[in-house]
């Protein structure tokens, strides 16, 4: 159900974002100088920003949480990349430390 | 005088950032993984910015002024506000699922990933060699765009070729030496400075025009500048095209690279919600400026534009193709930010500013390295070559890769005359938006197949090239499209001033909807990978 309005309010803002009701008109000029349509836009992007936030909160895909850990190791990752599978990536690829063994730099 | 040491202290910097990043590399390892993702290691902020400023060409400040500057407010709408509801929902729903996929099976390029998910070799090869094919005019626009923003800062003193010379050995340099690191880092302070940019060009030229009021209402009396502040040199239709061309970001293999960059999968989250404030900042200010220049006529470059525009609006019927495409070229605005901030900005101020212009110019090394790294990784590490010669080996010939692409790059920019924006957007971004049904099938829908990935890149290279071919072939027209076929009265191929016109829609639409069916329908036809595959891949990452 979360999903499903989720996706509805995507599909609305991508209708929204089709504003044909301001196609041809520049007034008002919001604060004196700023086009209707442009005007529209802008607000238009802030409520994305909006709407981002809430799908990262509310539809974030627990999977990654649950399979990755905080660090994101995978408890089960391959020791080598050869092992993925027959054609994969390249089958001479040697043991990759993880993160944690690499001592990132930046962390 | 003083813009252009400007510009040279700023390259300077970035360059030192690059051998930075080289040296502090080196104290730890040489592996492929490091050079070319930098150790999957990059914090939330360099993720962010680093991300954003590699989605950000030459034509987020240069090229969407200019196209602001000739076609008004639209621009906005047009690139930034469907560029911030799509790139970042892209980030949220395919790059989080490729940054885990590349975590669990090492994976460094979105080729290795589609040879593993479609159990295929020859396939992914085929792939890669079609985004190798749309990155390079991507790089091409970015050793455009230096040229002209060298050229243009410095007031004439330095030419285009030299301009254009002078960035690409700067970007080939710190991509060399720094790889994925340096280049996010690069990436990073680039950001920070065309962000502010915006902000302070918006005040300053905005003071020197002695405010907007007076210019927005003086534009409104005249009905071909009035137009400048509406939607209506666009109709609605090629606006609704131009939301599939930002499904190219995620496509891009430079995009596709740098999601796996990330050291958690909880970085993506504040780059998603921030991304549509950072299109904000940048663009807002870029487009209304460009439209503003419009009222800078004691700018003699700026007159020379629009006096080239009405020519062509009113003459261009009468005029030889050679003619309008003349004209064509001296009303492109790629240009008129830089001629705002020298007509009113102080020549200290025009010279920190450019400094931002230059930052977002310089955003090709991003596709330099992915180049490189597809390069490496999906032909010489994947048909033998690491096992042959070893890890420093794919290293090395990575590097001596980006000093060819680079140089190729650049030669191929002093020829071409076509404006910035058309030459990304037509081939460049339509073809990746026709590639990212294969991110979306490989990732989302178990039944996809190695034959309906290989139909959808042969269909989109083949797209490509004919868009390509009809536009050389059929002259543009100076005013209304030309209609090349109709059926029934509906007019289904055209040629317009700007391009192609199928339906009266961008190419790019048909060809990613054609796409996605080629997809479907070939997979259902040919057999699915082994259920081990595909449960590996499922249980994962869906």
């Amino acid at each position: 159900m979360k999903g499903r309005v989720l996706a509805a309010a995507i599909v609305l803002l991508y209708v929204l974002h089709q504003d044909f009701w301001y196609w041809r008109d520049a007034r008002p000029l919001v604060f004196g100088f700023l086009p209707i349509g442009l005007f529209y836009h802008a607000v238009f992007t802030l409520v994305l920003s909006l709407t981002m936030w809430v799908l990262v909160r509310y539809a974030w895909p627990s999977q990654f949480s649950d399979e990755l850990g905080e660090e994101g190791s995978w408890a089960e990752r391959p020791t080598t990349a050869g092992s993925v599978s027959k054609a994969a990536v390249n089958p001479s690829a040697e043991v990759r430390p993880s993160d944690d063994q690499q001592g990132d730099s930046e962390r | 005088m003083i813009p252009t040491l400007f510009i040279f202290a700023y390259l300077g910097v970035v360059l030192y950032i690059g051998i930075f990043a080289f040296r502090r590399r080196s104290a730890s390892t040489e592996g492929a993984e490091e050079y070319f993702l930098a150790g999957r290691s990059l914090g939330q902020y360099v993720f962010l910015l680093s991300l954003f400023g590699t989605n950000m060409t030459a034509f987020a400040i240069l090229g969407s002024s200019g196209h602001a500057f000739n076609n008004g407010i639209v621009t906005y709408g047009l690139m930034a506000s469907s560029s911030a509801l799509i790139i970042p929902l892209s980030l949220f729903l395919i790059g989080t699922r490729v940054w885990a996929l590349g975590k669990k099976y090492g994976f460094i390029t979105p080729v290795q990933m589609f040879r593993d998910r479609w159990e295929c070799s020859h396939i992914g090869t085929v792939i890669a060699i079609v985004q190798a094919a749309f990155l390079v005019p991507y790089i091409i626009i970015g050793v455009m765009g230096g040229g002209t923003a060298f050229n243009a800062i410095s007031g004439g003193r330095v030419p285009y070729w030299a301009g254009g010379a002078i960035v690409a050995l700067v970007v080939m340099g710190y991509v060399f030496f720094g790889g994925m690191r340096g280049t996010a880092w690069v990436n990073t302070l680039q950001t920070l400075l065309f962000l502010s940019f915006g902000a302070i060009a918006l005040v300053v030229i905005g003071t020197g025009m002695g405010g907007f009021r007076e210019s927005a209402e003086a534009m409104l009396q005249t009905p071909a500048s009035a137009a400048l502040l509406t939607r209506e040199r666009i109709s609605p239709l090629f606006f609704f095209s131009y939301t599939f061309i930002p499904l190219s970001s995620i496509a891009f293999p430079h995009i596709t690279i740098f999601c796996l960059t990330a050291r958690r999968v909880s970085q993506f989250k504040r780059t998603v919600v921030l991304y549509p404030i950072c299109m904000l900042v940048l663009w807002l200010p870029c487009v209304f400026l460009g439209v503003m220049a419009n009222r800078a006529t004691d700018v003699p470059e700026i007159r020379q534009k629009m006096e080239a525009r009405s020519l062509l609006a009113v003459e261009g019927s009468k005029l030889a193709p050679e003619e309008r495409d003349k004209l064509r070229s001296t009303m492109a605005g790629d240009d008129v930010l830089l001629l705002l901030l020298d007509r009113f900005a102080p020549a200290w101020l025009a010279g920190l500013l450019g400094a931002g212009i230059m930052a977002a110019v310089m955003a090709s090394d991003s596709q330099i390295l992915a180049l490189s790294t597809m390069f490496t990784e999906d032909v010489f590490a994947f048909y033998g070559g690491k096992r042959r010669f070893g890890e420093a080996a794919q290293v090395h010939t990575g590097r001596v890769f980006i000093i060819v692409i680079t140089l190729a790059a650049y030669a191929i920019a002093l020829r071409s005359p076509q404006s910035i924006f058309d030459l990304a957007v037509q081939y460049a971004f339509s073809g990746y938006s026709a590639l990212a049904p294969l991110l979306v099938a490989a990732l989302f829908w178990k039944g996809s197949t190695k034959w309906g990935a290989l139909a959808a890149t042969v269909w989109t290279a083949g797209a490509v090239v004919a868009v390509a071919i009809f536009q050389h072939i059929v002259v543009a027209p100076a005013g209304p499209p030309k209609v090349i076929w109709a059926v029934g009265g509906a007019e289904v191929l055209a040629r317009t001033s700007g391009g192609t016109a199928v339906f009266g829609l961008m190419p790019v639409v048909p060809m990613t909807i054609v796409s996605s069916l080629l997809i479907v329908v070939v997979s259902w036809l040919t057999k699915r990978p082994g259920e081990t595959t595909i449960g590996r891949y499922f249980k994962a990452a869906s």
